[in-house]
C-alpha cells in the first residue's frame, strides 16, 4: 500500500503512509479513491450495502433461533447425505462449499488472464466458473426438493422450532439468486471477451460505456462476494 | 513523469486505445498467489467441515469454526477481491461500515436472551 497503484488514472501517489494518506484522501474538494475506477468503486460500495442485506437476515436468523425455547433442528442430520449404509453428515453442503471455492478460484484467474489480454483463457475460465456457479445452484434446488418432500416449510417442520424453515429458505434463497444472476452476468461478460469488446472497446448494450478489461475484474468483485457470503452461511447455519 | 502521469494529466482523450489499455495495467500478479490461497481456502473448508464430523461441542467447536470462517472470509476479500493492494482510503470506506453489523448483532443477542427468558417463563413450551 506505501507504493503507488496503476491504474486507467495514472500513477497516483499516496499523499501519506497510513491512516494520515486516509484522512488526507477523504479531505474536501477531491476525489476521495482517486486512482479506483468509478465502476469498481460503484460495486465495492454496493456490495457494502448488500453486506447490510445478508448481515440482517443472520441477525434475524440468530434472534429467531436464540429466543425460541423449543429445540432447533440439527443441522448435522438434517442436512446428512445416505450413501450405501453409511450417513454423512452436512455431505451436500461440504461439495456445494467446495465447488463454490472452486468457481472462485476459476474467476480469480480469468481475471488474471484478462489483464493480459488473454482473451481465449479469460472465456474457458469465465465459462468454467459459469458451470461451477450453476452446479451450485442445482445442488440447492436438490437440497430444497429434499427438504419439501421431508416437510419443510416455512411454517413448520417434522423436528423442531418452526423458525427453522422460514430462515433457511430466506437466507439460502437469497444467496442462490445471488448466484444465478452472478451466472447471468458470468455468461454476458464471457460473451463480450469472446467478441473482443474489451480489446476494441464496444459499447455495452445497457450503459453505452466503452468495454475495458476491468470489466472482468469488477463482475470477479460480485463473484467473490457471493462464495464470501457462502462462508458466513456455512458457519452460522449449517455449522451452529 | 512517466506515460501513466503524461496520460492521467491529459485526460482520457489523448491516450490511444492502445496507451488507455496500457496504462490500466492493473491488479496484475502471479498466478501462484491465486493457488496458494485456492489450495487454502479448500484447507480451512475441510477443517471446518471436520469439526462438525469429529462432534465437537461448546467453545472449542465455536473457536475453531469463527477462526476457519474469519480465515476464509480474510483471504478471500484481501487477496481474491485484491483488497490488500487497494488505496488505503477504499479498504477503509469498505471494510468499516460492517462493524455496525456487529454491533447490530450484539444487541439483538441481548434482546433474544430476553425474550427467551421471558418465554421460558411465562409460556411454559415456549413459543
Amino acid at each position: 500500500m506505501s507504493e503507488a497503484s496503476h491504474t486507467a488514472m495514472g500513477t497516483v501517489q499516496p499523499a501519506a503512509p497510513g491512516l494520515r494518506g486516509v484522512a488526507a484522501d477523504w479531505s474536501s474538494d477531491q476525489r476521495a479513491f482517486k486512482n479506483v475506477s468509478w465502476g469498481k468503486a460503484m460495486m465495492w460500495i454496493f456490495l457494502v450495502s448488500d453486506t447490510f442485506v445478508f448481515g440482517c437476515f443472520l441477525v434475524a436468523y440468530m434472534t429467531a433461533r436464540m429466543s425460541t425455547a423449543v429445540p432447533w433442528p440439527n443441522a448435522s442430520e438434517v442436512f446428512a447425505l445416505h450413501i450405501g449404509e453409511t450417513n454423512f453428515p452436512l455431505l451436500l453442503i461440504a461439495i456445494m462449499t467446495f465447488v463454490l471455492i472452486s468457481s472462485s478460484g476459476t474467476m480469480a484467474m480469468a481475471v488474471n488472464y484478462g489483464y493480459r489480454r488473454n482473451r481465449k483463457m479469460t472465456a474457458i475460465l469465465l465459462l468454467a466458473t459459469a458451470v461451477l456457479g450453476a452446479a451450485f445452484v442445482g445442488m440447492q434446488v436438490f437440497e430444497w426438493s429434499k427438504l419439501i418432500s421431508e416437510g419443510v416449510r416455512p411454517w413448520g417442520n417434522p423436528w423442531g422450532a418452526a423458525q427453522f424453515g422460514s430462515t433457511f429458505f430466506m437466507i439460502t434463497g437469497f444467496h442462490g439468486t445471488h448466484v444465478t444472476i452472478g451466472v447471468i452476468f458470468l455468461l454476458i461478460v464471457a460473451r463480450k471477451v469472446i467478441r473482443g469488446d474489451y480489446d476494441n472497446g464496444r459499447r455495452g448494450f445497457f450503459t453505452s460505456r466503452q468495454g475495458r478489461w476491468e470489466c472482468v475484474e469488477i463482475m470477479g468483485l460480485y463473484w467473490h462476494f457471493v462464495d464470501l457470503v457462502w462462508v458466513f452461511i456455512f458457519a452460522f447455519f449449517y455449522l451452529w | 513523469m512517466t506515460q501513466a502521469e503524461i496520460e492521467a494529466h491529459q485526460g482520457p482523450s489523448h491516450g490511444t486505445q492502445k496507451a488507455a489499455g496500457k496504462a490500466e495495467a492493473h491488479q496484475q500478479h502471479p498466478l501462484k498467489v491465486y493457488f496458494v490461497v485456492w489450495g487454502w481456502l479448500f484447507v480451512l473448508s475441510a477443517a471446518s467441515y471436520m469439526v462438525d464430523y469429529a462432534g465437537l461441542e461448546g467453545y472449542l467447536r465455536w473457536t475453531l469454526i469463527l477462526l476457519f470462517m474469519f480465515l476464509k472470509a480474510g483471504l478471500i476479500v484481501a487477496v481474491f477481491m485484491h483488497m490488500v493492494w487497494e488505496r488505503l482510503a477504499l479498504a477503509y470506506a469498505i471494510l468499516l461500515p460492517p462493524l455496525a453489523v456487529v454491533v447490530f448483532m450484539v444487541l439483538m443477542a441481548l434482546e433474544s436472551d430476553y425474550t427467551f427468558l421471558t418465554r421460558v417463563m411465562f409460556l411454559n413450551s415456549g413459543g
